[in-house]
This record gives structure tokens, C-alpha cells and sequence, in this order.
């Protein structure tokens, strides 16, 4: 029998990064993501697999450390909450650019401005088109469940290395506050010096004799080059974008309208559609687990089939912009959302598609 | 005697440092960077600790210090450089790890970067290089500019009352818990290079026994931007930044 535990999603994130042997956590306190830091600080991972865990002075700091750790190759992270990723936006940018591994876990708080401590999907902008500066993309995991919090941050490292680029775990406040009951992932043990010279021949290791120096640097003064280095960067974005859309469905098959929402408003969406199938109306839900990359192909396949999409966010309508530019008129995109902190209930998500789709 | 017997290693009084690479120094010519850069490779050098030296650079002139030294290097956005140090330190602790930072990085943008990796003792050296004005961007007002010093943004001089006055960093992080060296040095001459690159070698050696962070600063020159001759650079320097910022060792824990 599997062994089920019960805890919040920010403390399987604790879990998970030391499962995973991750070498460091550097981390700024804020609401709704403290418990990330302090179920690491309980539970001392510098005692047992090695992992270093600071409590930083900021969170440019913070973000700054995670700059550091992974120019050395070594598998690090970080966590906010909104107001505290805007501040990391400068890093991000930095290590983007740089092309170095790590994760970053923003668990979403209301906007803007300091805002509201209750849950939010309005970073998607943030995080899906940017944020910093320049022309950059995340890997963007959208967690809907404790065990997709504990799931991802294994599979977040995955992709940030073999694709040598930030990815980001992008929950709101309720994947993060909620409890569950999660399956743990194995221990897998922390890679040795030698095992991070091979996997990162470029990081700053320390220049053995055998090798040139390495610079980790995201400056080119000459534009051809700093042109070059984006044209780099946008092939891979393009190759991210190909090879890993994930999502999920839940009756699409014979559906007439699809709800498209991600995180924990997908689960909500759910139980909209149960209702609506009680009534009579065919509904399914779409939820893109990755936001970048966006599932286009999937959206635009429903596109030539159903009668019209609501997409219902936390935010006054942001991923709703990349749904209307994937079915590119070709069926109505409607939208509902709460702002604020306010969470939509399956009542309100069924009365909107019927005022706004079904009529 | 011939050409061939002067070239000779027992008549040699000067050499590049073996870790200076090949690249042209972009640095003005008088500059303090230079020297500061070649007594850091120097003293890597003879510790032979080139395959366990990382580097951070900063943001604003010494942007391309890893352009000069052969070893790893990292850099770092504007004033973030001992936040990155620390990581690098941290998660590989039998490295030496130095961050080479001039006045604006260090003292302005970078002022809770460097206190509190000083408060927290990081074992890392810090390289501090204050010439009191922003060289990089074309000689704009820095923290540690003089009372009346003037620069392209306080063109009728540092004025106390709209600017603050000159920040006395080092002072500040003498003042911390964490640090176990802080001292304030000089390039100028033969006698304070010497003196400049002991520091630089206890900085390192206290990074890696465990003993906090030591901080070297470098009162320095910027003839292009304070707009003098680098002989009158010096000259004004031991006139006018040297009252300010004092020579000396602002503390040592090793002498208590």
C-alpha cells in the first residue's frame, strides 16, 4: 500500500525538494508560502542529505543566491508569493538570459500592490509573458492538487536542466494552504561533485586545468551577439513548445462548451461541469497544466467541435487572452473570474456559462 | 652583452601576473582597476588556488573583470554580487569565493546585498573599489563622493543638505558581527601596493579558516571621471579622499 501522508501543499514542496536532492532553498518569508521555508527549517536537510537552506535578507537577494547556486550547477530554488516576485523579477531576467537551471515556486496572493493575502491567478501575465526584462519564457507548471505540488518540483528540476532554463511552479493561495493527502516522491540522492562537473560542464566548479574558465555572464555589448543569444533562446522556447504541453481533460469527447481553467479553479470547474451534466448540457473541462508552453493544439482541436469556451480565472482575465488567440474567432471565448482574493464557487462558474454560452 | 643576455630570468624586475590573460584592459589608462586586478592574480597565483577561486563581478567598470583573470567566474546584477557569493560559497564550501565590487555596487544599489552577507559572516573576501564617482555611466555622484566633489549629477559639488553625506561603508561593516577583516588600502605607490596585496592574501586565507567575511577597500582613482592627469589623480587623492577615508585596518579580530 502506498504510503499516503496529509499536509498542506507548501510543506510537500519542503518535502519534495530534499526527496529530489536539491543542493539549496533560499527563500524571503511572505503569506500564503511561509510554510515552505519553515517545514525546511524543521525538517534540517543539512543534517541528513547536505541541502543548504538561507533565509535571505530580500527577495532580490533571495533570487540572487538561487543565481549564484545554479551558475555553479547545483539544483537550487526559491519560493515567493506575488509582492515578493515582483521583487525577483530582475533576477529571473538575469538567470533567463544567463540559460542556468533552478525553480521558483510563486504560491499567488491578490494584487496589486501589497494586496490581499487570500488566493489569485493574476501573476499569469507575470509569469507566463515575462515579468523582467527582455525577451524571455519560463517553464510555467500549474499545480492543481497537493500531490501535483509535491509531483512537480521533481519535474520542474527536469525540465530546468535539460532545458537549462528557470522553471516555475505557478499555485495559488489554496493549492498552497490546502490540505491533502500526498504520495512523497522516492529519495534520490544529491549528486556528487563529479556527477555536477559532468552534467554542468559549464558551471563554476572551479577551472581544473583540463578546461577553459567558465564565465557565467547574461551581458554581450555588441548587438549581433546579444541578437544571436536571443535567436538561441527563442529556439529553445520553440522547442520547449513542442515537446512539453501538458494538460488534462475531463469530458471533452461529446462536449458542447469547455471550461478552460488552471490550479485549483480547474477542480472547481469540475464540480460546474458535474452540475451542468445533471442538467443536461454538455460540458468538459480543459485545465493546461503548462502555461508555458500553452497547450494550443489541444484548444484549437476542441475549437472546430464545440460551441463557444468560458474561461474562468482568479484574475480580471489574463490566460483568457492566449485561449482567444489560439480559437482565433472561431468560436466564442467567454470569460468569468473573481478578483481579489475571491474564489469563484461552481454555482456562479454554471450561472455564468449559462448567461454568457448557453443562453 | 646582448639582447639575449639582458632577457634573462635573473635580471627580471616586472611581469605580467601568469593568471592575467591576454585581453586588453579596457580600464583608463591610470585607473586604480588594473592594479587591483593584477595583485588578486597574483596572490591566486601563489596560493595555487586558481582551481578553487570563483569570482563575482559587479555592474559599472569592473563589469568585465572576468575578461582579465583566468579563473571561474560569475556575474552578478547591479549590487547583487554578495548575494551571489554567498550561494556560491555556501553550496561549495572548499572554494575561495570574492566579490569585486566598486563604490555604487557596493554602497548604493548594493548596500543590503553586502551588509547583510557581512552580518551573516559569510566566508567570503569582499574587493571594494572607491573612487568615489560613477565611472562606467560618464562620472555620476556615488555614496562615497566628497562634500563638494563635483560629478555630471552634482555638477556644483556634493551639497550635504540635498545629497547626504559621503557613505563611510567600511566603517559600517567594521561595526558588524560577521566581519573578521575590514581595511582600507591604496594603489598608488610601491609601499601601498605591497600593503595592498598583503591584505588581499589574509582576505583570502580568512575565507577559507572559517573566521567571517573580510572586506579590503581600495581608495582609488578615476582620472577620466574626476577629469585630472592620473599623477594629479593620486596627488588629489591623498589630499582630498584620504582624510575621508582614512588608510588602515578598521579592524582585525586576529589582533584582539
Amino acid at each position: 500500500m502506498e504510503d499516503f501522508k496529509l499536509m498542506k501543499g507548501n510543506e510537500a514542496i519542503a518535502h519534495a525538494a530534499i526527496r529530489c536532492g536539491a543542493d539549496g532553498y533560499f527563500g524571503y518569508p511572505i503569506t500564503p508560502q511561509s510554510e515552505v521555508m519553515e517545514t525546511l527549517m524543521d525538517l534540517k536537510p543539512w543534517e541528513t542529505t547536505g541541502m543548504v537552506v538561507l533565509q535571505a535578507e530580500s527577495e532580490v537577494a533571495a533570487i540572487n543566491m538561487v543565481y549564484g547556486g545554479a551558475g555553479c550547477g547545483k539544483k537550487v530554488m526559491t519560493s515567493s508569493s506575488s509582492p515578493g516576485m515582483s521583487l525577483k523579477q530582475e533576477g529571473i531576467s538575469y538567470i533567463a538570459c544567463a540559460e542556468l537551471p533552478c525553480l521558483i515556486v510563486n504560491v499567488m496572493r491578490g494584487g496589486p500592490g501589497l494586496g490581499t493575502i487570500q488566493p489569485s491567478q493574476a501573476d499569469y501575465f507575470q509569469s507566463v509573458k515575462g515579468g523582467g526584462h527582455g525577451d524571455y519564457r519560463l517553464i510555467v507548471l500549474a499545480p492543481s492538487t497537493v500531490q501535483e505540488m509535491a509531483d512537480f518540483v521533481g519535474l520542474g528540476f527536469d525540465l530546468a536542466f535539460k532545458y537549462q532554463n528557470p522553471a516555475m511552479i505557478l499555485a495559488d493561495g489554496i493549492v498552497g494552504q490546502m490540505m491533502e493527502k500526498v504520495v512523497l516522491p522516492p529519495f534520490k540522492p544529491r549528486r556528487t561533485e563529479e556527477e555536477v562537473r559532468q552534467e554542468c560542464p559549464w558551471g563554476t566548479t572551479g577551472k581544473l586545468p583540463n578546461r577553459k574558465r567558465n564565465i557565467i555572464t547574461s551581458l554581450a555589448l555588441e548587438a549581433e551577439v546579444m541578437e544571436n543569444i536571443n535567436l538561441k533562446l527563442q529556439a529553445k522556447y520553440r522547442e520547449i513548445e513542442k515537446n512539453e504541453v501538458r494538460f488534462e481533460t475531463h469530458h471533452c469527447e461529446d462536449a458542447d462548451y469547455v471550461l478552460v481553467a488552471f490550479g485549483s479553479i480547474a477542480r472547481i470547474c469540475e464540480k460546474a461541469m458535474e452540475m451542468a451534466r445533471e442538467e443536461g448540457y454538455k460540458v468538459g473541462v480543459l485545465r493546461p497544466i503548462t502555461l508555458f508552453p500553452f497547450p494550443t493544439n489541444p484548444i484549437k482541436e476542441l475549437s472546430k467541435k464545440v460551441k463557444g469556451f468560458l474561461t474562468v480565472e482568479m484574475s480580471a482575465g489574463q490566460m483568457v487572452e492566449d485561449v482567444r488567440l489560439t480559437v482565433n474567432g472561431a468560436v466564442p471565448v467567454e470569460f468569468y473570474g473573481r478578483m481579489g482574493g475571491i474564489v469563484p464557487s461552481a454555482e456562479e462558474i454554471l450561472a455564468a456559462l449559462k448567461e454568457k454560452l448557453i443562453k | 652583452m646582448t639582447t639575449k643576455d639582458i632577457i634573462n630570468p635573473a635580471n627580471l624586475v616586472y611581469s605580467k601576473a601568469k593568471l592575467m590573460t591576454e585581453n586588453p584592459m579596457h580600464y583608463c589608462p591610470g585607473c586604480s582597476h588594473g592594479v587591483v586586478h593584477k595583485l588578486i592574480a597574483e596572490v591566486i597565483e601563489e596560493m595555487d588556488i586558481q582551481d578553487k577561486t570563483i569570482g563575482v563581478a559587479p555592474v559599472g567598470c569592473a563589469v568585465f573583470a572576468y575578461n582579465y583573470i583566468d579563473i571561474d567566474w560569475q556575474e552578478a546584477a547591479h549590487g547583487r554580487a554578495p548575494a551571489l557569493a554567498t550561494a556560491i560559497k555556501r553550496l561549495q564550501p572548499d572554494k575561495f569565493v570574492f566579490t569585486y565590487q566598486g563604490d555604487g555596487d557596493l554602497a548604493a544599489i548594493g548596500t543590503a546585498e553586502t551588509i547583510h552577507a557581512c552580518n551573516r559572516g559569510e566566508n567570503i573576501a569582499i574587493f571594494f573599489v572607491n573612487n568615489a564617482i560613477y565611472g562606467m555611466t560618464g562620472g555620476q555622484m556615488a555614496p562615497t563622493t566628497l562634500e563638494g566633489m563635483k560629478t555630471a549629477t552634482c555638477p556644483m559639488g556634493r551639497n550635504t543638505e540635498l545629497n547626504g553625506y559621503p557613505l563611510k561603508i567600511s566603517n559600517l561593516l567594521a561595526e558588524l558581527d560577521g566581519t573578521c577583516y575590514v581595511t582600507r588600502q591604496s594603489v598608488q605607490k610601491m609601499a601601498s601596493i605591497v600593503r595592498a596585496k598583503k591584505a588581499i592574501r589574509k582576505a583570502f586565507e580568512n575565507s577559507m579558516a572559517g573566521k567571517g567575511t573580510s572586506v579590503v577597500e581600495f581608495v582609488s582613482t578615476c582620472n577620466s571621471g574626476w577629469k585630472m592627469s592620473p599623477h594629479d589623480s593620486n596627488k588629489w587623492m591623498e589630499e582630498n579622499m584620504f582624510p575621508v577615508y582614512p588608510l588602515g585596518d578598521l579592524k582585525d579580530t586576529e589582533k584582539k
